[in-house]
C-alpha cells in the first residue's frame, strides 16, 4: 500500500467516530442482558468467519515472527552461490534466492521483522496522534486550533515522497545496526501518518466530551486527567482500535514498499520488503524469488485488513 | 458563500506554509552532505563549496533560505540544480505525464468503484456483494508494486498484450493498465464509500417519501438517491487526484513512465535538493488546491453546508 | 347484544344497500416482520374503513400497529423483513394488496397520498422544495417545468406559506419546522388524492403550531372532500378533527367509535385509561394518572387480550381467551370481554 493515511478513510472511521462514542454510551442501555461494548462486540465477532479466518492466520504470522525455528532448521543467511536461484525442490520448499539462501527459511524469519515494523510503527503513530487528539479534543479552543493545524501541516506531506526524503536523509546517520534501521523506518511511517489517528482521536473527543456523563464528572470537580482516563479513552478507542489493525497492515505493506524503493530495511535484516526487493531484476528468470514473499506479504496483509474490517462492523453503531 | 471560500483560503494558507517549510526543512537541513559525490570520487575543493553555498543561500539560516525560495517559487522560477539544469523546465517536461496518468488512473476508478458501489450497495447482501467486497479487501491489500510487477509481467511479458513499459509522450492508451494498477487502492475505497452511502441511503425517509410519491424506481434511484450518496465519493475523488499525483512514484518506476515520480525519486537518491524540494513543493500545492476545490464542491453538492 | 363481528353494520344500521363500497377499506389484515429475534405480530385482523369527506383517526401508543397499516396499504412497507400474512386493502372497491406494482405506483400520491412526520428527514436536502413538489407534476402529469412551478406556487399559498414565489426556490433546511410540514402537506397534495394519510403530522412541532397545522388540515379536508387518515398517540390533537377514532393496541384494533362518544363514554378499558391519563386543569395538585407497565413486545403477545396485564380489570377470561369484537352501539365495536360494563361506566 502506499498510503496508509487512507487506510482510515476507507474504513469510514474519521467521519464517523463520534456515532462510535455515543453508540458505545448506549450499547447496554439497548440490549436485554447488559453487556458493555466489548463483550457486545466478542460476541458478534466470534461467529463471523472473516474474524476468524483473519484471526487465525495473524495467530499463525505472529508465531512465526515470534518463534521462527518452529518452521524451520535452516540458517536464512546461509548461502550457497552454486544453488543460486533454484526453483522449489524437496529439500528447499521455496527454492534458492540470488544468492543461494534458502527463501523458506528467509521468508519465515522474514517475518519478524516485517511484523515488528507494523506494530511498532502502528504502535507510535496512535500513541503520538491520539495524545495530540484527546488534548486538542479535550482543551478545545486555540490548542486545538494550534494542534490541527500542524497536523494539517503533516497531513499535506505526500507519504512517499515524505518518506524518500526523511529516509535517505536519516540512513546515512543510522549505520549498519538493525535496531537502527528498523527504528528509522518505524519513526518515519509514524510521523507521516499520525494526523491520522489524531484526528480520530479529536473527533471522538469532542463527541465524548459533549456526552452527559463527562459534564457530570467535570460538574462534580473531577480532575481532567481523570476525565480523560476514565471517561473518555474507554469509548474512544473503537474507532481508534478498528484504525489501528488495518494501519497494522498497510504499514507492513508500505514498509515492502519502501524496502522494493531500496530506502527501508536492508541487509543485514531480513524482511518481506527486503526479499521482493531483492527479486527485481530476477523477475523473468526465477519468478519464485518474488512469489514466496510477496504472497506471504499480501496474506499478512490482508489478514489484518480482514480483522480490522470484521471489528469496524461488530463495533458499526449503526449495526446496533 | 463567499465568507465560505474566504474563510477556507485563510485556513489553507498557514497549512501551505507549514508545509512548504517542513518539505524545506526535511531537504536541506537533515543530516548528510549535499555536495557528496558532486565532484566525483573526491571530495569537493573549498572554492566550489564556497561558491555553491552562496549561489543556494546554504550560509543563512534555515527561514531565510526558506523564505528566498518561496519567493522565486511564486515567481515561478524553481531554480537550478547543482549542475546547472533548470528545475523549472525539467518539471515542466514531466508533470503533464504524471497529470495525464493520475486522470487515466481517476476515470479509472471511478467508472469502475461507481458501478460496483451502487450495483452491491442496491442489491444488499448475496453473492455479488460478497464477491465485491472480498475483492476490495484484495485490492486495498496488494501493495502497489506487487500489482504493477503482476501486472507487467502477465499483461506485458507473458501474454502480450500491453507493451511492458510505456513510451516517452506516454499515449493516452499506453496509460490505461498503468493507471488501473495506480488507483487499484483507490477504486477499492471507491467501491466501498459509494456502497455504504448507497445502502445507509436507501433507508433514507427521503426515499420513503419518493416512494410514497409515485415516483418511478429509476427515478428514486437515479435522481433522489444517487445525488446524496454521491457527495462523500465525488470529495474523495476529488482529493484522490492530488495523491495521485503524489504516489506515482513505484507506477512510474515500473512502467518507466518519466513523470515527475521518477524525477524526484532520482533527485532524492542523487541528493539534488533543489530538484527534490522544487516537486515535492509543487505537489503539495496542487494537493492543497485541490483540497479547496473540494471543499467549494462539497458546498455546490449539499445546500446544507453553504450557509455554515 | 351478542359479539357478532359487525363488518357491515354501519352500512346495514344507516340504512344503505349493501354493495355500497366504502372509499378506502383495509380488511383483516396481518402484517409479521420476520427479525433476527423471532417473529413480531405487527398486525393482528386490523379492519377499518374510510368515507369522502370523512377523518378517522387512528390512534395508539408507538409498536402498536398504526404506522405500519398505513404503510401497507400505501405499498411502502419494508418487505422483508415484512410479510403480509393475510388480509385485503380496497380502494374504491379495487383490491390493492394483489395489484400490480404498476398499478399501485399509480395510485400513489393520485389516489392516495401520505404526509410524514418529521419533514426534516422526509423531504430530501439537496433539493428545492419547488422541485420536490413540481416532479410529481412533471414526471406523472407530463407538465412543463413553467406551469409546473406556477402550480407548485399555487399549492405553497394553498397551505398558508407566505412569499411562496421565493419559498418555492428554498432548500428544506431553510424552513422552521411549522412550515416544512405545511410544505411537505402541499407536495401531498399535489395530484389531487382522494384520500390523505397523515402520519403522526404534528408530533415534531410545537404546540401551538400544531394546532395551525391541524386546521390546515381539516381545511383542505373539508374543501377537496377527502378522506383522511390521521395517526396519533395524541388525544388531545385529534379531538376536533376526528369524525371517527380507532384505538388500537398490540395490532388490534381495540376500539372504533365516533368521536364524540368516544370522548364522552369509553367502551374499552385501555381508552378510559387513555382518556384518564390526559392531564386537566381541575387536577391540580393531584398526581398524574398513568398505565402501568409498558406495551408487549410484538415477539411475544400475551395470550388472550394483549391488554390483559395493564389491566385493571382484568380477570381470568381476559388471559386465555381473546376477546372478540362486540357492537356496544350504533357504528360502535370494541374488543373487550367486559365491554358493556366499561361502556356504562362500570
Amino acid at each position: 500500500m502506499t498510503d496508509p493515511a487512507s487506510a482510515a478513510g476507507g474504513a469510514a472511521v474519521t467521519e464517523h467516530a463520534s456515532d462510535f462514542v455515543s453508540a458505545a454510551e448506549q450499547a447496554s442501555a439497548t440490549s436485554n442482558k447488559p453487556r458493555s461494548l466489548a463483550q457486545d462486540a466478542w460476541y458478534d465477532l466470534r461467529r463471523r468467519p472473516l474474524f476468524v479466518i483473519a484471526g487465525a492466520l495473524i495467530l499463525l504470522i505472529l508465531l512465526m515472527a515470534a518463534f521462527p525455528t518452529l518452521f524451520t532448521s535452516v540458517d536464512p543467511t546461509y548461502a550457497e552461490l552454486s544453488r543460486a536461484r533454484q526453483g522449489p525442490s524437496a529439500d528447499a520448499w521455496f527454492g534458492y534466492d540470488a544468492q543461494g539462501a534458502d527463501i523458506y527459511a528467509r521468508t519465515i524469519h522474514g517475518a519478524r521483522a516485517s511484523v515488528v515494523v507494523g506494530v511498532l510503527a502502528t504502535l507510535l503513530t496512535v500513541l503520538i496522534g491520539g495524545t495530540m487528539g484527546v488534548i486538542a479534543g479535550y482543551a478545545g479552543g486555540w490548542v486545538d486550533g494550534l494542534l490541527s493545524r500542524i497536523a494539517d501541516v503533516f497531513f499535506g506531506l505526500p507519504f512517499v515522497l515524505g518518506a524518500i526524503v526523511i529516509l535517505t536523509s536519516f540512513r546515512a546517520a543510522g549505520g549498519n545496526k538493525p535496531v537502527a534501521i528498523v527504528g528509522i523506518v518505524v519513526f518515519s511511517l509514524a510521523i507521516l501518518s499520525w494526523p491520522v489517528t489524531m484526528r480520530i482521536m479529536r473527533s471522538a473527543a469532542i463527541s465524548a466530551k459533549q456526552q452527559d456523563y463527562v459534564k457530570a464528572a467535570r460538574a462534580l470537580g473531577a480532575k481532567p486527567s481523570r476525565i480523560i482516563l476514565r471517561h473518555m479513552l474507554p469509548n474512544s478507542a473503537a474507532p481508534v482500535l478498528v484504525y489501528a489493525t488495518i494501519a497494522l497492515g498497510s504499514f507492513i505493506g508500505a514498509e515492502a514498499t519502501l524496502s522494493f524503493l531500496g530506502l527501508g530495511l536492508r541487509s543485514p535484516v531480513v524482511s518481506w520488503g527486503v526479499m521482493i526487493s531483492d527479486s527485481g531484476t530476477w523477475i523473468r528468470v526465477a519468478p519464485h524469488l518474488l512469489l514466496f514473499p510477496a504472497g506471504f506479504l499480501v496474506i499478512t496483509v490482508l489478514a489484518f485488513v480482514m480483522l480490522g474490517d470484521a471489528v469496524r462492523e461488530a463495533l458499526d453503531p449503526k449495526m446496533r | 458563500m463567499g465568507r465560505y471560500i474566504l474563510r477556507r483560503l485563510l485556513q489553507l494558507i498557514p497549512v501551505l506554509i507549514g508545509t512548504t517549510f517542513l518539505i524545506y526543512f526535511l531537504v536541506w537541513s537533515l543530516p548528510g552532505d549535499p555536495f557528496a559525490g558532486k565532484c566525483g570520487d573526491r571530495p569537493c575543493p573549498d572554492a566550489y563549496i564556497n561558491a555553491m553555498r552562496e549561489k543556494f543561500n546554504l550560509n543563512d539560516s534555515i527561514f531565510v533560505q526558506y523564505g528566498k525560495y518561496m519567493l522565486n517559487v511564486l515567481q515561478g522560477n524553481f531554480g537550478e540544480t547543482f549542475n546547472g539544469i533548470q528545475v523549472g523546465e525539467r518539471i515542466a517536461l514531466a508533470f503533464p505525464v504524471t497529470l495525464k496518468l493520475a486522470v487515466v488512473a481517476l476515470v479509472v476508478e471511478a467508472l469502475i468503484g461507481l458501478t460496483a458501489g451502487i450495483l452491491t450497495g442496491l442489491r444488499g447482501r448475496g453473492f455479488l456483494d460478497n464477491l465485491v467486497l472480498v475483492s476490495t479487501l484484495f485490492l486495498i491489500s496488494l501493495p502497489t508494486f506487487v500489482t504493477g510487477f503482476v501486472l507487467q509481467i502477465l499483461l506485458g511479458l507473458e501474454w502480450g498484450i500491453i507493451k511492458p513499459t510505456v513510451q516517452s509522450g506516454a499515449p493516452w492508451s499506453q496509460l490505461i493498465v498503468p493507471g488501473f494498477v495506480l488507483g487499484s487502492l483507490s477504486m477499492a475505497y471507491v467501491t466501498r464509500l459509494t456502497r455504504t452511502a448507497i445502502a445507509e441511503n436507501k433507508r433514507a425517509d427521503y426515499v420513503r417519501t419518493a416512494t410514497a410519491k409515485g415516483l418511478t424506481q429509476r427515478r428514486i434511484v437515479g435522481v433522489h438517491l444517487l445525488r446524496n450518496s454521491a457527495i462523500p465519493v465525488i470529495t474523495f475523488l476529488g482529493t484522490d487526484l492530488g495523491a495521485l499525483m503524489g504516489g506515482a512514484i513505484i507506477t512510474e518506476g515500473i512502467f518507466d513512465i518519466k513523470g515527475i515520480g521518477n524525477l524526484v525519486y532520482r533527485a532524492v537518491l542523487s541528493k539534488e535538493g533543489v530538484m527534490a524540494t522544487g516537486v515535492i513543493t509543487l505537489l503539495v500545492l496542487v494537493y492543497l488546491l485541490m483540497n479547496l476545490i473540494v471543499d467549494l464542491l462539497y458546498a455546490v453538492l449539499d445546500p446544507r453546508i453553504r450557509y455554515d | 347484544m351478542s359479539t357478532v363481528d359487525i363488518e357491515g353494520a354501519g352500512e346495514r344500521a344507516g340504512g344503505d344497500l349493501l354493495t355500497t363500497e366504502h372509499l378506502l377499506e383495509v380488511k383483516d389484515l396481518y402484517v409479521e416482520f420476520h427479525t433476527r429475534d423471532g417473529v413480531a405480530k405487527v398486525l393482528n385482523g386490523v379492519s377499518y374503513h374510510l368515507d369522502a369527506g370523512e377523518t378517522l383517526a387512528v390512534l395508539g401508543e408507538s409498536g402498536s400497529g398504526k404506522s405500519v397499516t398505513a404503510q401497507t396499504i400505501m405499498g411502502i412497507l419494508d418487505m422483508p423483513p415484512g410479510v403480509i400474512a393475510g388480509g385485503n386493502v380496497y380502494f374504491h372497491g379495487e383490491e390493492l394488496l394483489s395489484a400490480s406494482a404498476q398499478r399501485r405506483r399509480e395510485l400513489r400520491a393520485s389516489g392516495i397520498a401520505m404526509v410524514f412526520q418529521d419533514a426534516l428527514s422526509a423531504l430530501n436536502p439537496v433539493f428545492t422544495v419547488g422541485f420536490q413538489i413540481e416532479e410529481q407534476l412533471r414526471m406523472r402529469r407530463g407538465m412543463s417545468r413553467r406551469d409546473a412551478r406556477k402550480r407548485a406556487v399555487e399549492l405553497l399559498e394553498l397551505v398558508k406559506i407566505p412569499n411562496a414565489a421565493r419559498r418555492v426556490r428554498q432548500y428544506p433546511h431553510e424552513f422552521s419546522g411549522g412550515m416544512r410540514q405545511r410544505a411537505m402537506i402541499a407536495m401531498s397534495l399535489a395530484l389531487d388524492p382522494e384520500v390523505l394519510i397523515a402520519d403522526e403530522p404534528t408530533t415534531a412541532l410545537d404546540v401551538t403550531v400544531q394546532a395551525q397545522i391541524m386546521d390546515l388540515l381539516k381545511e383542505i379536508q373539508v374543501d377537496r372532500r377527502m378522506g383522511m387518515i390521521l395517526i396519533t398517540h395524541d388525544l388531545g390533537v385529534v379531538a376536533e378533527v376526528a369524525d371517527r377514532i380507532a384505538v388500537m393496541y398490540a395490532g388490534r384494533i381495540v376500539e372504533q367509535a365516533d368521536a364524540a362518544s368516544l370522548y364522552r363514554n369509553p367502551g374499552h378499558p385501555y381508552t378510559l385509561a387513555l382518556l384518564d391519563s390526559l392531564p386537566r386543569l381541575d387536577q391540580r395538585g393531584q398526581t398524574l394518572n398513568t398505565i402501568k407497565g409498558l406495551p408487549p413486545s410484538l415477539l411475544n403477545i400475551p395470550s388472550g387480550c394483549p391488554f390483559n396485564p395493564r389491566c385493571t380489570r382484568a380477570q381470568d377470561v381476559c388471559r386465555t381467551e381473546v376477546p372478540a369484537a362486540v357492537e356496544i352501539g350504533l357504528g360502535r365495536l370494541s374488543r373487550c370481554h367486559f365491554a358493556e360494563e366499561v361502556v356504562s361506566g362500570g
